[in-house]
């Protein structure tokens, strides 16, 4: 496998697999994650992976080296890394998150068909109609960034990113797509709300959705909103 | 038992953070100044992994049900037991029925109590650090309010000899406080002018040589829009050779990164795990407790730090504080033979 090392600060390196938003280069990013799950080495911290990087989080004091901790890592990881490979993949699992789009739940949806030339509701359309790849978890508890939205309603990030903005929305920047789990300041312009819960604190696993998953949205009425979010919070 | 009175303006019960889980999005969180609060539990004899209470700007009002060895450390919010002024980085016996309250802040923005034997609270997902936004850790996942009751852990033999040789001495006085402190080198909080060492970020090439040029050589002030999460810098406006998406990636307690508008934010210990605007810089770990203690209206100067120069800050700090450990421990057990 092939991939570039640069430092991410003075505890810890970042991996490079690609510069592109690609399934192929996600498959190598999940193997080098899977690398790190299925070896431990005492300074090793944590790994966190991007949509083309995996960033792993190191403590300098557990290094024995006479050079310097960021050199003997990037040693180590160059050998341990060379036998790396991608495998053939499988089934991924298919989630379905139902999205109430617009209206007050999507304060940015006329913004992101006006830049796009289309109406409300064929923004709707697309971003329903497509079928989404989960390339990582981060930046908050169990969001997801997803890929495969169409380039049609691609939109920039906003210039000033919000102070809040509600679990549950569901927003676009650039050629992302993702959903807010919990209440957070951010960028991008918002489309529509889940009444799904993205964020499970007591899980097994925290996150509703994983890297490598399947996404499908379904458009649903401010009446079916309320329905399931009564369902969700018995 | 620690009864809270009046909750101040942010106070959390916080350790060293919860890793293992980014890759899930769940927040680093953790303490904003790793010394202060690694200090003020070596004081007491814990470890320096154990959670301590977090003050922010202006602090709380307590009670003590039980006699309790303490440590208070970082920024200097005017500490006092019943009135009388207590002194910082330092450990102090108070005995049971004592009042601790604090004033203003005279110097930095956010203090650390430790108390011996640490507090008795689960751990989620490893940790005792209180992400609010989450409601997740500390006590009940929130900052801390009135009539909050504080159960206080079992004490270490170091935190007991200690405890046993001050409560000899305490006189008609509600505490006693022990006689020495720790080298000034460890106490960051008080600089005028205060100097940060950064690397270059990831993407500092893709900036204009005169934003590269500026991040070095202009000054920064902290805006009101600064909390746990990250500070919002006011200064000169940093901007890209040419507009640039970029993928997003992990993030660095201390990375500092520009959103389109081009004024800095430096993220700190309630950071996102990843982020999606370009990092110009990234705060050397020895000096985020300087940058942590920072408060809105403050003024910070970034000067330049090579990689291999911070790592090796890095690794000399580590050994000081080691050092420090082992002395503390030394001092204890020749006072109390």
């Amino acid at each position: 496998m092939e991939f570039t090392l640069q430092p991410l600060g003075d505890n810890s390196v970042i991996i490079e697999l690609g510069d592109d938003i690609s399934p192929d280069i996600q498959r190598k990013v999940k193997e080098v994650s899977s690398f790190f799950d299925e070896h431990a080495f005492d300074w090793v911290i944590e790994y966190v992976p991007g949509f083309s990087t995996v960033a792993v989080f190191y403590d300098p004091i557990k290094i024995k080296s006479t050079k310097l901790p960021y050199e003997h890592v990037c040693e180590e990881l160059t050998s341990l890394l060379k036998h790396v490979k991608v495998k053939q993949d499988s089934e991924p699992r298919v989630v379905k998150i139902p999205v109430c789009y617009g209206g007050e739940f999507g304060p940015d949806l006329e913004e992101v068909a006006k830049h796009n030339g289309l109406s409300p509701q064929e923004v709707i359309d697309i971003h329903a109609g497509g079928e989404y790849l989960v390339y990582m978890i981060g930046f908050a508890p169990g969001f997801p960034y997803i890929g495969g939205m169409s380039e049609k309603i691609a939109a920039p990030r906003r210039k000033n990113p919000r102070l809040k903005i509600p679990a549950g929305s569901v927003g676009i920047a650039g050629k992302q797509t993702g959903v807010y789990p919990i209440e957070t300041p951010g960028g991008w312009q918002l489309i529509g709300k889940t009444p799904r819960k993205l964020f499970l604190p007591n899980g097994a696993t925290p996150s509703l959705l994983q890297a490598g998953d399947q996404i499908k949205f379904e458009p649903i009425t401010v009446e079916e909103f309320q329905r399931w979010e009564e369902n969700e919070n018995d | 038992m620690i009864k809270i009175t009046k909750p101040g303006l942010l106070t959390s019960v916080q350790d060293l953070g919860r890793y293992g889980y980014q890759k899930y999005g769940v927040i680093a969180s953790g303490v904003m100044d790793p010394i202060a609060h690694r200090i003020a539990n070596l004081l007491v004899g814990n470890d320096e992994m154990e959670a301590t209470l977090e003050l922010t700007l202006l602090g709380p009002d307590m009670e003590f049900a039980e006699d309790t060895l303490i440590s208070i450390c970082g920024g200097n919010l005017s500490p006092s037991i019943d009135g009388k002024p207590v002194k910082c980085w330092r450990a102090v016996f108070v005995t049971a029925g004592s009042k601790l309250k604090f004033g203003g802040c005279k110097t930095g923005c956010r203090a650390y109590l430790a108390v011996a034997g640490g507090f008795d609270l689960p751990d989620v997902m490893d940790s005792k650090s209180t992400y609010i936004r989450a409601g997740i850790g500390g006590f009940n996942g929130k900052a801390l309010q009135a009539e909050d009751q504080l159960r206080i852990g079992a004490p270490s033999t170091l935190s007991t000899n200690m405890m046993n040789m001050l409560s000899a001495e305490k006189n008609e006085k509600k505490f006693a406080e022990m006689h020495w402190t720790i080298s000034s080198d460890f106490k960051t909080t008080s600089t005028a002018k205060p100097k940060v060492r950064v690397m270059k970020g990831r993407q500092y090439d893709w900036f204009t040589p005169e934003s590269q040029t500026k991040l070095f050589t202009e000054s920064f002030e902290v805006t009101s829009q600064s909390d746990r999460m990250g500070y919002r810098l006011k200064g000169p406006t940093l901007e890209l050779k040419h507009e640039q998406e970029m993928l997003s990636e992990a993030v660095n307690f201390g990375t500092i990164q520009v959103p389109s508008e081009g004024n800095p934010i430096v993220l700190l210990a309630d950071r996102q795990t990843t982020g999606g605007y370009p990092k110009i810089g990234q705060i050397a770990t020895v000096d985020l407790s300087i940058m942590a203690q920072l408060k809105p209206g403050d003024k910070v100067q970034f000067t330049e730090v090579s990689h291999a120069v911070a790592q090796q800050l890095y690794l000399d700090r580590e050994r000081n504080i080691q050092q420090l450990k082992q002395g503390i421990s030394l001092k204890i057990r020749q006072q109390t033979k």
